[in-house]
């Protein structure tokens, strides 16, 4: 944390920063704005809810009313179980998949990984170096500020063969 | 690095010394990276057995029918969705405590949760197979749903609780399945990073191509917020849609509108009993004894108090109710149940539910291991006992005396409960062996603030009040068995 504060007083411009644990407070350091995915999982709990509704009113209002029990076609109450499951069943896949649609992550996707020891017990802040000028001080201000190692990698990312 | 504080006299959410990071991830990762020893092996085979038992019984009921089971004209509901209540109550733990306990920022969850939400979806699974075969025509299961067909698109009755449990339990089980594989992300990708080869290969494609950069875990983070929100109520809805099955009846003995917040907290009773016999015997086996400890255990008899008693208050009530209502029939449904040819599973249920956890006031016992894992296997008994008793006991004396009758269960219904728990136990083990059984990523978070050398630094820097810190130091000798296990790790 405080190595990010530093560099940004240097003018160094962070690429991003892999942690093996989420780092509260890091994303205002880092300029990350909120993410939006509650409002995304609002569009699709409503979307549920108006689905359950739009499906139980087709099918037993429209398509074929009985009577059941003498009940009217629509007895609302009786559906709110369902219009409550629909909504957290759109709302949970939606959103999760929104979410693992925005961060790239699908099966087989190959992991852009920094360091291998970025999921386990390292914390990697990456910088890009050809935005970067001035190499040798931004070495020392990650150094003054307790960094382990300091790696220059040739390619972006680690990844597998 | 946490900006959170914590109060020295919480007990320590992690025991032992130079707990690091990686210690973390090498400690979890045990069972996962190395061949199972014979312990495993032993439960692995009995329970495979037991799953063997199962497909075999099921697989004989689905060839002859459920005439197979010992069900007669009286009494049509009997071992089959007791087995399938009883299942689904043991899978509300999980859930509950992921996402509630999460909103009530409660970190001991974050060592547990993780196989609790496994067993949530294993005991989940056995509780459909139990629905499936009480069909008695399986392969028709699908009319269950709400699809066009060839009777003039003949849709199913929304009005009944039965579709409602459809909707329900499915939902349920997805979206439990949802939230667990993507707390399983972070650390399936520290398995693909430390492992080679083949396991690389595997865990790379279950990793999803996670990589932990702050935009991940910020998402992350919300997400697992958003889906603890929606699954509270969710996992509220599920049993109580569970106890509307019997509750919109007009069965003496079902028809009762104490079941919803009866039957949830017998769920939750029964969950956290099962979570208890299970992380009881996993924590030692897999030297898990530094991340479960003894405050999560504790921690864990008090939720079984809680919903215990509230499960007793719930009895008598229903006893007064029944009393007070004046309706005779109902009055001699619960006279039959307490003291008619079963009154036995009557008392064993009370007994088992009501009135033995409540030594747990006691706090040696509450922090006792062996009582614990007694007590929890006590609740789960006398919970399955429940079942049978609100299932067959209003079923069996019906409105007419002359089709009054007695349930035997048939050796196929025996096979199939047994083998449902061999089932089971089987899907846990697995889980034991090819993903993490601790939150390794949720585990790390509280290493710098709940931890007991975190906590012990404080203390010897001065940092806290001196009788505060005493009390914590005595607190820890007297009741956490780990302190001199891990002394003599030391000196091995």
């Amino acid at each position: 944390m405080h190595g990010i504060d530093k560099l940004h007083e240097g003018n160094v411009k962070i690429y991003d920063v892999f942690t093996p644990m989420p780092i509260h407070g890091i994303e205002d350091k880092l300029g990350i704005k909120r993410s939006r995915l509650g409002r995304v999982a609002f569009c699709f709990g409503l979307t549920g809810t108006i689905t359950a509704v739009a499906m139980i009113w087709y099918m037993l209002v429209l398509d074929w009313p009985m009577n059941i029990g003498g009940k009217p076609h629509f007895a609302f109450p009786d559906f709110v179980p369902i219009m409550f499951e629909l909504t957290v069943l759109f709302c949970s896949f939606g959103m999760v998949g929104t979410y693992f649609f925005v961060n790239d992550l699908a099966p087989g996707r190959a992991p852009r990984v920094m360091d291998l020891r970025a999921t386990n017990d390292r914390f990697v802040v990456a910088i890009d170096a050809k935005e970067n000028p001035y190499h040798d001080k931004i070495d020392s201000i990650l150094k003054e500020a307790g960094a382990v190692e300091i790696k220059h990698n040739e390619r972006k990312y680690v990844s597998y063969e | 690095m946490s900006s959170h504080h914590e109060s020295i006299l919480r007990e320590p959410l992690i025991t032992g010394e130079n707990i690091t990071y990686s210690r973390v991830t090498e400690d979890i990762l045990v069972p996962v990276e190395n061949k199972p020893n014979k312990a495993w092996w032993i439960g692995f085979i009995i329970s495979a057995i037991g799953a063997g038992l199962w497909v075999f019984a099921v697989s004989w009921t689905f060839w002859f029918g459920i005439g197979e089971w010992g069900l007669n004209k009286t009494v049509g509901w009997a071992w089959d969705i007791t087995g399938f209540v009883w299942w689904v109550g043991i899978g509300h733990a999980g859930t509950l405590i992921s996402a509630v306990l999460l909103l009530f920022r409660q970190n001991w969850r974050n060592s547990i949760n993780r196989s609790a939400e496994a067993m949530t979806i294993f005991a989940v699974i056995c509780a459909a197979t139990y629905i499936i075969s009480h069909m008695g025509r399986p392969w028709m299961f699908y009319w269950a749903l709400p699809l066009p067909n060839q009777f003039g698109s003949l849709w199913v009755n929304f009005n009944s609780p039965l579709v409602w449990d459809v909707f329900a339990i499915s939902t349920y089980f997805s979206v439990s399945l949802v939230f667990w594989y993507t707390g399983l992300l972070p650390d399936i990708a520290t398995i693909r990073d430390r492992a080679t080869g083949l396991r690389r290969r595997i865990y790379s494609i279950l990793s999803f191509g996670w990589n932990g950069s702050v935009k991940t875990w910020q998402r992350f983070e919300l997400v697992s917020l958003i889906l603890a929100g929606v699954s509270t109520p969710l996992v509220l809805s599920v049993h109580t849609i569970v106890s509307m099955d019997f509750a919109t009846s007009l069965v003496p003995g079902w028809h009762t509108t104490i079941f919803p917040p009866y039957f949830v907290a017998g769920a939750i009773f029964s969950g956290f009993a099962m979570v208890q016999t299970l992380l009881l015997i996993a924590r030692k086996v897999m030297n898990f004894e530094n991340y479960i400890t003894m405050f999560h255990i504790e921690s864990m008899n008090k939720i079984i108090i809680l919903t215990g008693s509230i499960v007793g208050v719930a009895y008598l009530t229903e006893l007064f109710i029944a009393w007070y209502s004046g309706a005779e029939y109902e009055q001699y449904a619960f006279l039959n149940r307490v003291s008619g040819p079963y009154w036995w599973a009557y008392w064993t249920m009370m007994t088992c539910n009501v009135f033995t956890p409540q030594i747990f006031w006691f706090k040696k016992v509450r922090t006792s291991i062996a009582w614990s894992w007694i007590l929890s296997i006590v609740v789960n008994i006398g919970m399955w006992f429940e079942r049978f008793v609100i299932i067959v006991t209003s079923l069996h004396r019906d409105y007419l005396p002359s089709s009054w009758v007695m349930f035997y269960p048939s050796w196929v219904d025996v096979c199939v409960f047994i083998g449902s728990i061999g089932l089971f136990f089987t899907l846990f083990l697995l889980f034991l062996r090819v993903l993490p059984a601790i939150a390794m990523a949720e585990v790390k978070l509280l290493v710098k603030s709940s931890s007991d050398q975190a906590k012990q630094k404080l203390i010897r820097e001065g940092a806290v009040d001196a009788g505060e810190a005493a009390y914590y130091q005595e607190s820890l000798e007297k009741f956490d068995s780990v302190k001199p296990r891990v002394a003599e790790y030391e000196k091995a």
